[in-house]
């Protein structure tokens, strides 16, 4: 079968970079990120069935600097793999792949989702951590 | 593939058909849009939880996890965002560790630590809810 030498592929250090090829490793590192955070819920719901000392770990945890630190991180993490992924449905129904929107020369519209998901993310995380804030503030006043 | 096609005059096509797929077809696929597709809604929700149990005490998040709607939606991510690391997880171990018996050794690892994870996150909920 593979007695016939075939050319290979390009590999991807010719390609420009384009926003697609962003969103798929970001798809996938953030992925294994929030499966870290599964791991964290298991974490938080254990601790609440375990009792008050164990959940004063947890909340310990969530308030230090490193839990801040990924608790954002995994907002931004789940808020981009979540609209990433709703395309990623779409497109997986096949939409998306006219030949208009192929015709990456003539039109950025292909790459335009791309683009608007990677900004939603981060407003909606900004939007979420800014609630956080606004609660805590009202309810220290 | 040589072993199977040697030098006989049979095609490839010919010696691999009746075979089954190479894999496992589209089961892997299909469940890893559904798993995805639950999780939309759901995702949206938890986050909309969490927020709300900002700084909460032990006797608030549990107050929050025993009611019956969030308890049935929880469980219900549980299951959902488990499997659909698991799948994954399995595509990334497939896609980057080449040595067969360490891939096999994580992809047994991945399999087993999400079953164990998910069930200890079902039985704090069940425990919380029902206790």
């Amino acid at each position: 079968m593979s007695q016939t030498a075939r050319p290979l592929s390009p590999h991807l250090g010719i390609y420009r970079w384009r926003v697609n090829m962003w969103q798929s490793v970001l798809h996938r590192l953030t992925g294994l990120f929030l499966c870290l955070g599964a791991l964290w819920l298991a974490w938080g719901l254990f601790a609440a069935a375990s009792g008050a000392d164990a959940w004063n770990a947890f909340a310990d945890f969530c308030a230090s600097g490193i839990g801040n630190g990924l608790l954002i991180l995994w907002t931004w993490a789940l808020l981009f793999h979540l609209c990433n992924g709703i395309q990623h449905l779409f497109r997986d129904g096949g939409m998306g792949f006219d030949a208009a929107q192929r015709e990456h020369s003539q039109t950025p519209s292909y790459f335009a989702t791309g683009w608007i998901i990677l900004a939603t993310s981060f407003v909606l995380t900004a939007l979420v951590w800014a609630c956080l804030l606004l609660r805590v503030k009202g309810g220290a006043a | 593939m040589s072993a199977i096609g040697g030098n006989s005059l049979r095609t490839p096509l010919k010696n691999v058909r009746g075979l089954g797929s190479a894999q496992s077809g589209v089961r892997h696929w299909w469940l890893q849009r559904l798993t995805a597709v639950a999780l939309v809604p759901l995702s949206l929700w938890f986050l909309w939880l969490l927020m709300g149990l900002a700084h909460a005490d032990v006797a608030m998040a549990r107050a929050a996890i025993a009611q019956p709607v969030h308890a049935v939606l929880l469980a219900a991510l549980v299951v959902s965002v488990f499997w659909h690391g698991a799948l994954g997880l399995q595509v990334v171990i497939e896609d980057y560790v080449h040595t067969r018996w360490q891939e096999v050794a994580l992809q047994v690892a991945v399999r087993f630590g999400a079953f164990l994870v998910a069930s200890a996150c079902l039985f704090a909920i069940a425990r919380i809810a029902l206790g």
